[in-house]
């Protein structure tokens, strides 16, 4: 693969697999919790957090990029403290590629969360009460482990989806080969480039590749684990 | 000591068509309380209610004087904490984990010093020793039922809940099930409550009732009383209704292929059964195989001619014609059904001497009564030799071919 990709067309790969992996890591357990409130949560003000949630699928991903630039952005209200207190800056760096994808797959591993904790029968949860079991200890011993598929197939679809985040990635993090240069970064740049056909035909195909395997993942891993769950005898 | 129950809850909206619970019982600890009624009738809620599965709008429930629930001074125990072992229709194993573990999940969480029968015991006590390392989705729901039972033991509890545990499974699972249940409440020694609205499994388990319709207390009292009561339908209505007598074996007699049965106040016979001497059983006497005579009868097939008295008379439900007599033996009830011309013929009123016939194959030893090793139900069954009768003062030798009697 390295003498038949260029060695910064291989570097936008890696750092497609890296952002995508940083980005599921940084927002799955804020979504798992966030699914959890959302789907046995009774709190006032439930509707406007789940309209919160489900923001990034609907406004456009340069307008997310835009509103993380205000937010983290170096002189923005968060991103000013970050800076001043630990010296960290988001903006055109690999982890802000990696924030901004984070934010756009939110939704898809909340709703795929959601999913999954929707199939957990709530008698199985009451059963485990009355063993002894308290709240959090019913979460972790029962809800937990039959939410798991859910968790695992938001998890995956998080990461094929983080590979091909263009917009939000390109507005709040640019474009910088080696840095903030993702797969679909580098094919747009290719597209630009006199005579960078053949390059993005490469890429377009590595692309194809990845988000195909990563589908095929994701159902190898749900039949195994509807297995061990019990679901399949 | 008891568990003294008293709920009031609505479902649905206020007013409305919404169903309205306002149930209060005492259940004697230790002991067998069956919740009896048609679906529907709250006896879940009630369950539920005392596990902490639902808050009641208002109620205490308080068990040996602990209260777990006391909506008037604010107590409200978490399920968690009230030790009750919830025994469900629907078995609830955990998927996850294997039988073993299943099993365990109680057991790793009972509060220190708690004691109860250990892990092995159980085990035994249920026959699921070759099922530790399966996952539930491969059990038969009786087997799943039996682990779900070693799961609720295993808890350590104060109290075991029952919320008719063998309703989803079919006839023969039913029968593989229950013995396992007579097993576990003569073992355990802890109060029971068991929802159900199957009469058999009331006969088979249960030390008293409460009987519930439309959300409300119609009748509790022991299972014997309750039975031979003609004012509710629930009970005499059914072609099986009729007395309970509390048996204990007394002696085989295998030449004849008969045994003897002692109870207060008699003694019967019936085929030979498969308990030991010694045994207690509970046999149901149906109404509709009783017969009564003024006289002391001679030339009969029927073993058993027990004297009685007349205690009361009362009409049939549903059958304008036909008549219940209640019966005196010693201090146990039995119930005759028969025709109105037949009071009227015999001159039948309350307080006088009577003699009760009851076919011995009017008992049953099918796969239910045999399989359990205590106490057991009976039902119409199959032919049986001709002997003399079963109780004292009535034993005059009775020497005729099976016929009809009632």
């Amino acid at each position: 693969m390295e003498a038949w990709l260029a060695p910064e067309e291989w570097s936008a790969v890696r750092l497609s697999l890296e952002v995508a992996a940083r980005s599921v890591a940084v927002s799955l357990v804020p979504a798992v919790l966030a699914a959890v409130l959302l789907s046995r949560g009774r709190f006032p003000g439930r509707t406007l957090f789940d309209a919160l949630v489900h923001l990034p699928l609907v406004v456009p991903p340069v307008v997310v990029g835009w509103g993380l630039l205000m937010l983290f952005g170096v002189r923005g209200p968060v991103g000013s403290l970050l800076h001043e207190w630990f010296g960290v800056r988001l903006v055109f760096t690999t982890e802000g590629a990696a924030l901004a994808t984070a934010v756009m797959s939110f939704p898809l591993i909340v709703r795929a969360v959601r999913l999954g904790l929707d199939g957990v029968d709530p008698g199985l949860e009451a059963a485990a009460g009355t063993l002894g079991a308290g709240r959090l200890d019913r979460f972790f011993a029962v809800t937990l482990p039959l939410m798991s598929p859910g968790i695992l197939a938001g998890a995956v679809t998080a990461f094929a989806a983080g590979l091909g985040e263009f917009g939000a990635v390109i507005t709040f993090a640019s474009n910088i080969p080696g840095e903030t240069q993702t797969l679909p970064l580098a094919i747009y740049s290719a597209t630009q480039t006199p005579g960078g056909e053949a390059a993005a035909g490469r890429l377009a195909l590595v692309s194809f590749v990845l988000a195909v395997s990563g589908l095929l993942l994701a159902e190898l891993i749900a039949r195994r684990m509807g297995r061990l769950l019990g679901r399949a005898g | 000591m008891a568990l003294e129950v008293a709920l009031r809850h609505r479902f649905g909206r206020s007013g409305g068509d919404g169903f309205a619970l306002d149930a209060a019982f005492a259940a004697p600890t230790p002991g067998v309380t069956a919740l009896f009624g048609p679906s529907g009738c709250g006896k879940s809620t009630v369950l539920a209610a005392v596990a902490g599965l639902l808050r009641p709008w208002k109620g205490r429930v308080a068990l040996d004087g602990v209260a777990m629930l006391d909506t008037a001074r604010g107590v409200f125990v978490p399920p968690e904490r009230r030790r009750c072992g919830v025994v469900f229709q629907d078995a609830r194993l955990f998927p996850h984990l294997s039988v073993g573990s299943n099993l365990r999940f109680g057991l790793r969480r009972a509060p220190r010093g708690a004691d109860g029968p250990g892990f092995g015991a159980v085990v035994a006590l249920l026959g699921v020793g070759h099922l530790l390392g399966r996952r539930p989705a491969g059990l038969s729901g009786g087997e799943k039922q039996r682990v779900a039972l070693g799961r609720a033991l295993l808890s350590r509890p104060r109290l075991l809940l029952m919320d008719e545990p063998l309703a989803a499974l079919d006839a023969a699972r039913r029968a593989e099930v229950l013995p396992f249940l007579a097993r576990l409440r003569d073992a355990a020694g802890l109060p029971i409550l068991y929802v159900t609205h199957a009469l058999d499994e009331v006969d088979a388990l249960a030390d008293s009732l409460v009987l519930l319709e439309a959300g409300r207390v119609v009748a509790e009292g022991s299972v014997e009383a309750l039975s031979v009561r003609t004012d509710l339908p629930a009970f005499s209505a059914r072609r099986d209704a009729g007395g309970l007598l509390h048996c204990a074996v007394l002696e085989h007699d295998a030449a004849r292929g008969l045994t003897r049965l002692g109870f207060p106040g008699g003694a019967l016979v019936t085929p030979l059964r498969p308990e030991p001497a010694g045994a207690r059983l509970r046999l149901r006497v149906r109404a509709r195989d009783v017969a009564v005579a003024t006289e002391p009868p001679r030339g009969l097939s029927v073993h058993n001619v027990l004297p009685a008295e007349l205690s009361g008379v009362a009409p049939v439900p549903g059958a304008q014609h036909e008549a219940f007599l209640r019966l005196a033996v010693g201090p146990s009830a039995l119930l005759a059904r028969v025709t109105r011309d037949a009071v009227a013929r015999l001159g039948l009123r309350p307080g006088m001497a009577v003699w009760a016939l009851v076919k011995s194959v009017a008992f049953d030893h099918g796969p239910e009564a045999a399989a359990g090793d205590a106490r057991t139900t009976g039902e119409a069954a199959p032919i049986s030799p001709p002997v003399r009768g079963g109780a004292a003062g009535a034993s005059d030798p009775v020497v005729s071919a099976v016929g009809t009697a009632g």
